[in-house]
Parts: C-alpha cells; sequence; structure tokens
C-alpha cells in the first residue's frame, strides 16, 4: 500500500503542477495613439459597442481628441467593482447635461455615468430599453415591454418612459405601438417609430406602419401618423420636419427613408434609398445602408448624403477612395460637427471586434482602429 | 469438449471481440469478481460481425462507464480523446459533442444501432441520455471500419455509438432485476428499474423505465481581481435559477434469436419539461424560457445469414418528436414555438463473401424527415435522402483495407405552412453527392501486435431544416458543408504474465482535417433577424490523440486500471474577411472553444468487493472567438471526481452503493461563455439486483 501512496503523492503533484489557473484580473482597457490632439469645440466621443446577446460583451470606448489617443474598453478599468462589467447588448448612449446614458438592451438598464470620467452614477431600470432622448429636465425612452394582452394571441405594446434626469427615477409611462424604437422631441412633441419587430416576422403586414405622437405636457399619446411597415430611426431636421427610416420587410419590401412635414403632420415625401442608420449634421443627412440581395445572396452597401433642405440625394457613396469595400458591415456612423470628419464603424461578423473608421470631408481614410463588438453607437462630449 | 462447450466458447469469444481488445481482460475480471453476473456468459445474443472493424473504437463499457461519475452520455464522453463537450452546465443543462472541432453537425450519434436523427438542427443533446441502463460507448473517427452496415452509418465524419443493455440468461434464469435510485446535489431524485425476461428460448424481453427529477439549483461564484494587485474587486455567488428538470423514460425491446440470425425489435420514448438556465450577464440572474421534449421511436434489425457466404441485415425505424419552446419573459419577445419532427427510415445490407479475402457489401437506405411548426412565415419542409454505399474489404494478413463509396441523393420539398399567401417560398434544390473513404491497417510484425492504421475519408453534411427554411434566416441556397479528413495512427499492446504491470496498450493518432463551405449565420441588413446562413467558412484542423491503458496488480489481489487521454488540437479559421485588418484578427486563429491541450486522467482500484475510482478531466485555455485576443480569452478548467463503491450479496439479492463527490476542488469555471458550472456537488447511488 506505500506504493499506492506514493503514486498518489506523485499523481497529485502532478496534478497541482498543471493546476496554475490564475484569478481573471479585471480587463485593463488599451490605449491606441492615432492622431494628433486637435480640439474643435468637443474633447473627444464615446463609442457603445453592443456585443453579441448573451456574450455580456457590451463595452465602451472613448476617442480623445485632446490627446489623439483611442481607449478601448475603458468601462471595466474605471468601474472595476461592478459585476458583470457594463453589460449585454448596449443599444444607443447619449450625453445630456454632466451625465452620460448608455441603453443597454438586454441587461434591461440604461447606465448612468459621470460624462466626463464615465464614472458610474447608478443606473434606470427599464426592461428591453431601445432609445433614448432628452427635453428640459427629463430623458425620454423606448421600450418593447409594455403591457401584455392576450386576445386572442399574446401581444405586448412598448412604451415610452419619462424618467427624471437628477433621481433617476421612471415618472411617466405612456403606451405607444409594437415594438417602439427610435424618438425624436421636437415642437412640444415626442414623435416615437413603432417597429411592430416581434410581429411582422414571417407576415409582413403584421409589422407597425406608424409614428406616434406623444403630447409631452399631457404625456399621452395625441395620434399616429402613417409612414411604412417596419420603422427604426427618426430624426427632426433644422427646420422640425422629420425624417424616418424603415426597415422594410427583409424579403420584396425594401428599406426607404420617409419625409413627415412639419406643418401638415404627415408623409409628403419618400427618398428613394435605403436607410439602415443615420446622423444629421446642418442640413445634410449622413446614411448608409445594409441590405441583403436574394439575388446575390450578399449584403448591397450604400453611404449616401441627403440634404434635409431640398430633400435630394448629393451623394450615393460619401467614401472616396475605395475604403468602402474593406468594410464587411457598417454599422455606426458620426460626423464632428466642425472637422466634418466622418466616423464609420465596421460590426465585422457581429461575434468578434468590429473597426472604426475615419475619414476626412472629402472621404479619404485618415485612420482605423479596433473596437470591441459590434461597435455602434456615438456620443460627442463638448469641451468645458 | 462438447458441443454446447464449443458454442459457449464462440459465444465467449464473441463477448470478447464485442467488448473490444483492451476491455476483454478487465471485463474478464469484473465478470469473475461482479458476483451478480458470474452465470452471465451463456447463450448471449451478440452480433458477430464486429470482427470485421479494422480499426477499433475508443470504447468505454459496462464497468468502465459506472467508475466515471457520469450522469449522461456526454458525461462519459468527455474521457474520449478528439472530442470536446459543449456544456451548458447542470443537469437539464444542454450538452453537445464536437469530433475533432469540424463541428457538432459532422457527429452521427447511433442509439442500439440506429442513427438518432434531427432534420431541424443537427443536433443530438447528449445530456438527455442517462447513464443508465448503458451498456457501452464507442467513438469511431470517420466511420465504423466494418463493411456490414447501412448506408447511413456511412455518412458522417464521425460516429458514437451507445448501446442499451441486452438480456443474458443462464440456464437457471429467467428473470433479471435490477431497481437503482441516486440522489444528491441539486435536489435530484432519480429511479430506475430494469426487468429482463426470457419469454422463450430465442426470445427475451428487456423493460427499463426511469424518472428523472432536479431543481437544477446550484451556487457558483464569478470574481474579479485587481489586474495590478491582485485583490478583490467584485466577488459575487448567486444560485443557478430555472435549471430544473423532470424527466421519463421508457425503453422496451425484444431480441430473437433464429436459425443463423437474430432480430430485435425496440421503443423508445423520452419525454421532459425543463427550464432553460441561460446567459448569466449583467442585471439578468435569472431566465424564465421553457423547454418541452417527446421523443418516441420504434425501430427493428433483422441479421441472417442467407447462405454461405452472404449476409443480409435489415433495420427500420420510425421517430416522432416532438418540442415546444417557450419563451415568456416579458421583457423579451414572447415565443411559444412548437415543433413537430417526424423520420421514417429502412435500409438493407448484403455482404456477399467474393473469396477468401474479399467481402463486399451493398447497403441502400431510404429517409423520410418532416418538420412542422407553428412559427410564423415557417414552411413546412420535407427531405426524401437515398443512400446508397457500396463497400469492399480485403484482408490480406498483414494489410487490412476497406474501401466505401457512399451516394447521397437529397429531395426537398415545401407546403406552404404559416407562409404569408403573396411569400414565394420554394424548397432547396435537389443535392448529389459521391463521397469516398478508404481504411487501412497494417500489421508489420507477426511477433508484435504493433498495427499501424490510416484513414482518408470526404463526407458532408446536409444543411439543417433550419439552416434551409427558418423564418427570415433560412437560406435555400445553401451547399453542403464538406469534410476531409486524414488519419495516420498506431496501436500497441502488450501482456505480462504475473508481472506488476499486467497489460499496456498504447494508441496514438495524427489527423489533418479540412471543413469547406462551412455553414455560417453571417450579419444581414440591420434589425431584429439581423442573421443569414451562408457557406462562408473554411477551418483546418491538425490534430493528435493519445490514449492509454494499463492494468496494474497491486498486493492483496487488488488490481489497478489506468486510462490516460490527450489530445492536440491545433483548429484554425482560415475564413476570408473582406476586411484586412479584421482578416488579421480572426484569419489563422483557434476556432472558438477549441483548447489546445485537452486531457483526461482515470484510477480505479478494485479489491475484493470494493470499488475506488478517481477521474480528472482537463481543458486548456481557449478563445470564445476566432480573434484570439485577451477580451475574447477563456481560463484553462480541469475537475477532479471521485467515487467509492461497495458490493454486498443478501441471499439472492446483491447490492451496490455508491458515494460520488464531483469537482473536489470546488472550481469555479465555465464551458461556455456566462454559463456557469456547478461547484463541489454529490450523488448517492444505490442499486438492488435480483
Amino acid at each position: 500500500m506505500r506504493w499506492l501512496k506514493q503514486n498518489t503523492i506523485i499523481l497529485f503533484t502532478l496534478l497541482l503542477a498543471i493546476s496554475c489557473r490564475k484569478e481573471v484580473a479585471v480587463f485593463p482597457g488599451r490605449e491606441i495613439p492615432l492622431e494628433t490632439p486637435s480640439v474643435n469645440g468637443f474633447s473627444g466621443f464615446y463609442l457603445l459597442n453592443e456585443g453579441n446577446m448573451g456574450s455580456n460583451k457590451s463595452t465602451l470606448d472613448y476617442f480623445d481628441f485632446t490627446t489623439g489617443t483611442y481607449r478601448r474598453n475603458i468601462y471595466a478599468s474605471i468601474n472595476p467593482t461592478i459585476p458583470k462589467e457594463l453589460g449585454d447588448v448596449g443599444n444607443d448612449i447619449s450625453i445630456y447635461g454632466s451625465k452620460l446614458y448608455a441603453v443597454i438592451n438586454a441587461s434591461n438598464k440604461v447606465e448612468v455615468m459621470d460624462a466626463v470620467t464615465a464614472k458610474r452614477l447608478g443606473q434606470i431600470d427599464i426592461p428591453n430599453c431601445r432609445y433614448i432622448k432628452f427635453e428640459g429636465r427629463f430623458a425620454y425612452i423606448t421600450s418593447y415591454a409594455g403591457p401584455i394582452e392576450i386576445n386572442p394571441a399574446y401581444t405586448q405594446k412598448g412604451y415610452v418612459a419619462k424618467v427624471d434626469t437628477a433621481t433617476l427615477e421612471v415618472v411617466d409611462k405612456c403606451i405607444v405601438g409594437y415594438q417602439p424604437d427610435g424618438l425624436e422631441i421636437t415642437g412640444g412633441k415626442v414623435y416615437v417609430a413603432n417597429s411592430g419587430g416581434y410581429m411582422g416576422a414571417g407576415h409582413t403586414e403584421n409589422y407597425e406602419k406608424t409614428v406616434s405622437v406623444i403630447d409631452l405636457h399631457t404625456f399621452t399619446e395625441d395620434k399616429r401618423i402613417e409612414v411604412a411597415y417596419n420603422l427604426h430611426r427618426i430624426i427632426a431636421d433644422q427646420r422640425g420636419n422629420l425624417w424616418v427610416s424603415s426597415r422594410g420587410d427583409y424579403k420584396q419590401l425594401p428599406s426607404r427613408l420617409y419625409f413627415i412635414d412639419r406643418q401638415q403632420q404627415k408623409v409628403t415625401d419618400t427618398i428613394d434609398i435605403a436607410a439602415s442608420n443615420f446622423y444629421l449634421d446642418g442640413d445634410l443627412l449622413y446614411l448608409y445602408s445594409v441590405e441583403w440581395s436574394y439575388i446575390h445572396y450578399s449584403n448591397e452597401i450604400t453611404y449616401g448624403i441627403v440634404n434635409t433642405r431640398t430633400r435630394e440625394i448629393i451623394t450615393k457613396s460619401f467614401i472616396t477612395d475605395g475604403t468602402d469595400k474593406e468594410i464587411e458591415i457598417p454599422y455606426g456612423i458620426l460626423v464632428h460637427p466642425v472637422t466634418k470628419n466622418i466616423y464609420v464603424t465596421d460590426a465585422g461578423n457581429y461575434v468578434s471586434p468590429g473597426m472604426l473608421y475615419c475619414f476626412n470631408p472629402t472621404g479619404t481614410k485618415k485612420w482605423s482602429v479596433r473596437t470591441g463588438d459590434i461597435p455602434a453607437h456615438f456620443a460627442l462630449l463638448p469641451s468645458k | 469438449m462438447s458441443v454446447p462447450g464449443i458454442k459457449k466458447a464462440l459465444w465467449l469469444t464473441c463477448i470478447l471481440l464485442t467488448v473490444g481488445l483492451l476491455q476483454a481482460q478487465q471485463q474478464q475480471r469484473a465478470v469473475v469478481m461482479d458476483t451478480a453476473k458470474v452465470k452471465l456468459l451463456p447463450g448471449i445474443i451478440v452480433r458477430n460481425y464486429t470482427d470485421k472493424e479494422i480499426i477499433p473504437a475508443q470504447r468505454l463499457t459496462g464497468n468502465q462507464l459506472q467508475r466515471l461519475n457520469s450522469f449522461s452520455v456526454a458525461d462519459a464522453i468527455r474521457y474520449f480523446a478528439g472530442v470536446q463537450v459543449k456544456d451548458y452546465g447542470g443537469i437539464g443543462g444542454l450538452k453537445t459533442v464536437d469530433i475533432r472541432s469540424m463541428g457538432t453537425h459532422h457527429l452521427g450519434v447511433f442509439y442500439d444501432g440506429i442513427q438518432l436523427g434531427n432534420a431541424q438542427n443537427g443536433q443530438i443533446d447528449l445530456g438527455k441520455f442517462s447513464m443508465d441502463n448503458i451498456e457501452s460507448i464507442s467513438l469511431y473517427n470517420g466511420q465504423k471500419s466494418n463493411i456490414f452496415q447501412p448506408a447511413r452509418d456511412f455518412g458522417a465524419a464521425g460516429t458514437i455509438y451507445i448501446r442499451s443493455r441486452k438480456p443474458v440468461f443462464d440456464s437457471l434464469e429467467q428473470t433479471h432485476v435490477k431497481v437503482v435510485f441516486k440522489t444528491g446535489s441539486f435536489h435530484l431524485v432519480n429511479p430506475s428499474v430494469l426487468w429482463e425476461q426470457q419469454l422463450s428460448k430465442r426470445i427475451n424481453l428487456s423493460f427499463s423505465s426511469e424518472y428523472l427529477q432536479s431543481s437544477g439549483k446550484y451556487r457558483f461564484r464569478y470574481k474579479r481581481v485587481f489586474h495590478d494587485s491582485g485583490t478583490t474587486a467584485w466577488d459575487t455567488t448567486a444560485i443557478r435559477q430555472n435549471g430544473a428538470i423532470e424527466a421519463q423514460r421508457v425503453e422496451s425491446g425484444l431480441y430473437g434469436n433464429i436459425h443463423r440470425g437474430q432480430w430485435n425489435v425496440k421503443t423508445y420514448f423520452y419525454n421532459s419539461g425543463r427550464g432553460i438556465p441561460g446567459a448569466i450577464v449583467n442585471n439578468v440572474w435569472k431566465r424564465a424560457q421553457r423547454q418541452w421534449d417527446r421523443n418516441l421511436f420504434v425501430q427493428g434489425s433483422f441479421f441472417k445469414n442467407i447462405a454461405p457466404g452472404y449476409d443480409v441485415q435489415v433495420n427500420a425505424k420510425y421517430a416522432n418528436d416532438y418540442m415546444r419552446y417557450l419563451n415568456p419573459d416579458t421583457t423579451l419577445m414572447y415565443i411559444n414555438n412548437r415543433f413537430h419532427q417526424q423520420e421514417w427510415y429502412a435500409s438493407a445490407a448484403n455482404k456477399l463473401k467474393l473469396s477468401d479475402h474479399i467481402d463486399i457489401n451493398l447497403s441502400a437506405d431510404i429517409q423520410w424527415n418532416t418538420l412542422s411548426s407553428n412559427l410564423a412565415g415557417f414552411v413546412f419542409p420535407k427531405r426524401l435522402t437515398s443512400l446508397v454505399a457500396l463497400a469492399s474489404a480485403a484482408d490480406f494478413g498483414k494489410l487490412k483495407i476497406q474501401a466505401s463509396i457512399l451516394g447521397s441523393f437529397v429531395n426537398e420539398y415545401i407546403m406552404k405552412g404559416n407562409t404569408s399567401p403573396g411569400d414565394s417560398a420554394r424548397a432547396a434544390p435537389v443535392k448529389k453527392e459521391l463521397t469516398p473513404a478508404v481504411f487501412l491497417l497494417y500489421r508489420p510484425f507477426t511477433f508484435s501486435s504493433l498495427n499501424i492504421r490510416a484513414f482518408y475519408k470526404n463526407i458532408f453534411r446536409m444543411p439543417t431544416f433550419n439552416d434551409l427554411y427558418y423564418t427570415d434566416i433560412g437560406n435555400i441556397s445553401l451547399q453542403p458543408e464538406y469534410t476531409h479528413q486524414w488519419n495516420l495512427g498506431f496501436l500497441y499492446d502488450k501482456n505480462f504474465e504475473n508481472a506488476f504491470l499486467q497489460k499496456i496498450q498504447l494508441q496514438t493518432d495524427f489527423y489533418y482535417n479540412r471543413v469547406s463551405n462551412k455553414i455560417v449565420a453571417v450579419p444581414k441588413g440591420n434589425g431584429m433577424y439581423r442573421w443569414m446562413m451562408i457557406n462562408i467558412g473554411f477551418v483546418e484542423i491538425k490534430g493528435a490523440d493519445m490514449v492509454t491503458d494499463a492494468v496494474v496488480t497491486l498486493p492483496a489481489q487488488a488490481l489497478l486500471n489506468l486510462r490516460v487521454a490527450y489530445t492536440y488540437q491545433k483548429a484554425q479559421d482560415f475564413t476570408e474577411r473582406k476586411n484586412g485588418e479584421l482578416q488579421r484578427i480572426t484569419y489563422g486563429g483557434q476556432i472558438p472553444y477549441i483548447p489546445w491541450h485537452s486531457g483526461s486522467f482515470t484510477a480505479n482500484i478494485i479489491y475484493k468487493s470494493w470499488q475506488l475510482n478517481y477521474s480528472f478531466i482537463y481543458t486548456g485555455e481557449r478563445y470564445h472567438n476566432s480573434a484570439n485576443i485577451a477580451e475574447n480569452y477563456e481560463q484553462p478548467w480541469y475537475t477532479s471526481d471521485m467515487s467509492v463503491s461497495k458490493e454486498w450479496a443478501i441471499r439472492r439479492y446483491n447490492f451496490k452503493i455508491s458515494g460520488e463527490i464531483n469537482n473536489v476542488f470546488n472550481q469555479d469555471y465555465e464551458v461556455v461563455l456566462n454559463y456557469p458550472m456547478p461547484r463541489r456537488n454529490y450523488k448517492i447511488i444505490i442499486s438492488v439486483t435480483l
């Protein structure tokens, strides 16, 4: 039996030898110098990476104009004591006052941080939250998770939550259509793009096709404006007219861009261009579109600019140096209000890191940098 | 020797061949020691053509299996070299098997000789197959190198054969009854009963049933430390929720002998309801999704030696599978989908002896699969698969060669299903494939048991019904996903008379695999259904499997069995990217969840009626993505399991009690990102055999 003992000891020593498993450290951020410092009214911008659902890999990156450095994955190192970090699927990000708000869809919360330091201040619990906008002392956040009705099928309308930005409490809710996405606030009204995304799979006619109009004072839905199936984003131009994008039905019906006249409160124009995402700078609406082609079995991608005054397409390729051929899936867009540099993200294959590209106003690539998984949403930080 | 004596000896030889080269000796010993089974030998029903298998399987049988503290077939498979089990944790958690990094869809799983199908998603959850009533699990790379088999057995890149226990009686017995009760951590309650009856001299009946209930609750812990100081940044312990499971299994078989042949008919029924514990992410520590499964199949096999040198084998199966998935979580899209699959299958194989050295086999199979669902926009696909396999085996003494060619013809049909009237749904086009395989075994020396073996195989997997037709994601233009495998290896074993080391066996294989046309979900546009299935991926795998078994005699008639398995795999993703910079990150990267190094070690001491078992599993560092960067790094994990068992007899009753401790060192680990695994846990097994 002594033989056995010896061997057992040897065995366990062996096991311990290969058992060198380190404790997992909080992920340290990375810093990548990219360009010479140039402050043009803004200190930098945040880039929210969505991360694929279930991966809990929504991460926050920051580009610092004052140093020209890109800081990747900063949330965990700035907030090292938060269990499970930023969360699962970041869907929107915005700065209002001194605070930075990150809408983390599958973590059912809006993470509230200090706009300058990204230090966590608290969170607003809103299930299946989607997009955020502000007016006065309130934040307005769309959510898919409204009341459930069974008549006879299960349906669940969405709502807009009204949140006090001082207390971070939800103070009111307004029920809208099914699966509300983008929202915009102009002229005392909240305009909400209803998608019906959960309803329409397989049956196009089940998608929503309206914009809900909510009165800011009464916080009730005034009316609906009919637009098109499966609406996604909405933005007001300098004249208070609204631009709405539809996703289409991923089959015959293409994505399109619609114009709602402020006075008539109805769609008066359709721009013959698909729009996955856009960014408004002055009168120019920079957009890109990704459309699946069942003919070529690949995505067809367009980078366009629409003049919101003339409602004309100025260009269908604002990237002029051929870099567009490298971008697998454009997923986020930002235009610097002063330098007019264009920032476009590439979500790649959705499960591994993406890229951020910086183009000068003529559409030539200045630099590119690796981001987190599914880089998507920008928030510009004004300089003090 | 009398005639019955010769018969007995013949049968014994058959058993030994069936249970494999190494296991034979152990088995024999185990049989001798296990008083309950001492009369087990005569009259056994065994297929006597397995001796034509030129490359032996990695195999775990009866006693070995029991020693592994395995709860399900998936747990036991972790001890094979060359496989990786993706385990989402807990008793009810999904467990799928990936063979030599080619992907879970390339593995064929056979239960009592006939393949388990899942035309919907191609995935067999091996966590559903309990170890109760399982007699052996065999793993074959390429295919079972035995030409006399249905065409379908030629149709996967790797196969696992699960065999349930067959009734075996000696002249004194007509009935066996075995009652087992398992309980332990996770609020486990798991009784089972086995009843075997000799109906006549030629027909035996087996009935087995099992009930399983568990809360699936276990403690798990996540912890992070500060990079520089190593002090705790956060440390959270929680209880895994929504992992409860309740399942019933009823299985019955009739086994018959006829003149120069045998037959069996089998019915299997499984019913379960379970919670899907889901990913643990920030602010969401509990999920609500549930799944119900109901699987029924009836299958039969018939084998007969029609004339000298001519054997026939007929197999048939009907399977009816129902699955319901419910997402009642109000913070997510409500889903209440039911899927109903049916499969009809028939096969005939004919083996003809052309000469003393050459056999040929011709198999023809036909299979019909249907799937219907209440999923919105879903077409109801139907698939007719015709398979023809021509195989030949040549035995030149030192050299054995088998070559086969499989013709696959797949026709698809759809009904309008739940699609909108305007939708132009179409069925996938007809597919015709011709795929070969060659196996060689060379035994260079007469004085040594050294075997050198090699194989090449080209095979494909069909896109699943989900790949082709799932609403908004499916793509009917998908091509099959192809694999090419090249393997070179050797096997060496040696017995020592009256020595300390009684027996040793070494097996090593080196392989190179290519997976092309890999079916991958790629981003499609923006929005809710943002995926599309396309053939884009390309993966190259270079690997080595090593297995060593040894039997050591200890003092006082104790016996020590040792087994070490080690796997090295370099599985690289060579999928082309459009973006040069992204290509630099993912191109050539190790594919998700495949460790470079993995292995297992098991030791078992048998002393009189006592057994002490230790098993260790190691999975080295991995990445959860082909981008092998720090953010995607996954820690190595390794667990130690131990068990002790004791047997005794009181009159005609044999009792056995085992106690198990799993994850002895209480390691917090994840096999899959955000799916924490159980910490230390316990199990007690009591069995009574009559």
